[in-house]
């Protein structure tokens, strides 16, 4: 359905709804992969990301996002200066993530400490945005909720173990998806709750053994 | 949201209330949120879009190629042309303003979309401003021409990838040319005319930007696509109709569209942008955005 602030909005730094807030909001998504400011990003830009990005202040956009700022924040101007300044190395690439993928694709690799995370994701156009995979794993994220990831030994009851979590902080579940590469294997669960989910929800979550990591990726409404 | 807007008006005429009263109401059940919520979001949207508006008006943003900026300030300055001292003229210094912030990477309001984002605001302030209408009056229009927007894109397309620069400034002048004519006193009918009288001048308009950017002609387009909305509006006030029912002209934009070769979808592959000229040009300022300069 469409939404009247859908068509009067968003607020955002121009010049382009898809090249830049679209950009903007994946490389917001991205960063809480690594919980804040990663201290290398590598960024493959496909299709037209990769052909008009640079005009369109794509690059810009992404480290702007990196860096924690929203699709409608000046400083994205410079946000390749600020990055700079605040010890995250970036590295642009230009690349072809696959034939058939979405014309505005991005793959970001990022590392903070001993962390490596990666995703990959697409703008869709008027802001609106679809990450595809995270670490490998087929998911399908919008960023319109608050977010969990997390990676957790194939063990059972482990779906009522952490809707359980959720419930007793008082968190809604919008939807939850999980895959696993192989019967057994690690398993890849992705939970879209309606409340931002605190402190204490995430380490009652990384408590439990079978949990190998975690993260919240923030609601990143346009 | 609606789906037809000649529904919307049969029912706010049958209601007797405004489009954007009905779009309001329509808009609250939907989403669920309280009306004066959404009247709060229009609002700051409205401060945003008036602060490119200034922003754009003082002639020193440039964009990444160098290829558009201070045009806005240039016809603001200008003396000798038919327009001068006009409302009409200050519209298109206004529209020009917005999409130069655009291109210059300065904050707007995508609506409908970035490349088109000049228009409703243009049309919408430049009235208000000259006429002394109040901001809750412009928060209304911009309800009604969310309406009508939501119905574009449900019909048709709010995008140039897939239908061209009549689905991006031709949408966007179509919003304009209604909301306006709602805020200066016209019936939920007057409007629909409105709507219609705009969005046929800009049928088959192609999208065909410079090296694929959203800067030249885009910024142009936002001028032009303000003056189809208000001679659209100046005709539906008068009470001059369009015979074809408003839907309809939405229906045949998005066909025309669906039928429009991808050369002349923002691909930059035909058009202006493919011109011996407009490949030049695209070609050295890509150069230039690489160097940094």
């Amino acid at each position: 359905m469409v939404s009247l602030l859908d068509i009067i909005g968003p607020v955002m730094v121009g010049p382009s709804s898809s090249h830049t807030a679209g950009a903007c909001r994946i490389g917001l998504l991205a960063r809480g992969l690594v919980g804040g400011t990663a201290e290398r990003a590598h960024v493959e830009l496909h299709g037209s990301f990769a052909r008009t990005g640079e005009g369109h202040g794509t690059d810009k956009a992404i480290a702007g996002g990196l860096l924690g700022f929203r699709p409608d924040d000046e400083r994205i101007r410079t946000a390749l200066d600020i990055a700079e300044k605040e010890g995250l190395a970036y590295v642009f690439e230009k690349t072809t993530i696959a034939e058939d993928a979405h014309p505005n694709t991005v793959r970001i690799t990022l590392e903070r400490g001993h962390r490596k995370h990666s995703l990959i994701g697409e703008s869709l156009g008027a802001g609106r945005i679809r990450i595809v995979n995270i670490d490998g794993y087929p998911v399908e994220v919008n960023g319109n909720h608050h977010t969990i990831v997390l990676v957790a030994e194939d063990v059972k009851g482990s779906i009522a173990r952490i809707a359980g979590l959720l419930a007793d902080a008082d968190i809604n579940i919008a939807t939850l998806r999980l895959t696993r590469k192989a019967r057994g294997g690690d398993a890849f669960m992705v939970i879209e709750v309606d409340e931002a989910p605190g402190e204490s929800v995430r380490d009652s979550i990384r408590a439990l053994t079978w949990v190998r990591w975690t993260h919240r990726l923030d609601k990143v409404g346009v | 949201m609606y789906s037809s807007l000649v529904l919307a008006i049969r029912d706010a005429e049958s209601q007797k209330k405004s489009l954007s009263q009905l779009a309001l109401e329509t808009e609250s059940i939907d989403q669920g949120r309280p009306i004066q919520e959404i009247r709060d979001a229009l609002r700051r949207a409205l401060v945003v879009m008036r602060g490119a508006v200034e922003q754009g008006m003082v002639g020193d943003m440039i964009s990444a190629s160098g290829l558009v900026g201070g045009d806005a300030a240039k016809l603001r300055a200008a003396k000798n042309g038919p327009l001068a001292n006009t409302v009409f003229r200050d519209v298109l210094a206004r529209a020009l303003a917005v999409q130069e912030v655009n291109a210059a990477m300065g904050v707007i309001v995508a609506a409908p979309t970035a490349g088109g984002a000049g228009i409703l605001p243009a049309v919408l302030t430049g009235i208000a401003a000259a006429r002394g209408l109040s901001d809750e009056k412009i928060v209304d229009a911009l309800a009604t021409a969310g309406l009508i927007g939501a119905v574009v894109a449900d019909r048709a397309s709010l995008s140039g990838a897939e239908g061209g620069c009549q689905a991006e400034t031709g949408a966007a002048a179509g919003m304009a040319a209604g909301a306006a004519t709602e805020m200066l006193g016209g019936s939920p009918t007057a409007v629909g005319h409105a709507v219609a009288l705009a969005q046929q001048a800009t049928l088959g308009l192609i999208c065909d930007p410079l090296g694929g950017l959203v800067e030249l002609p885009c910024v142009f387009r936002n001028a032009t696509g303000s003056a189809i909305a208000m001679a659209a509006i100046e005709m539906a006030l008068a009470g001059i109709t369009f015979a074809i029912p408003v839907d309809e002209v939405i229906d045949v934009m998005g066909e025309i569209g669906r039928e429009m070769d991808v050369r002349y979808r923002e691909t930059a592959g035909g058009g202006l942008a493919a011109t011996p000229t407009g490949r030049r040009l695209a070609r050295e300022r890509l150069v230039q955005i690489k160097r940094g300069s």
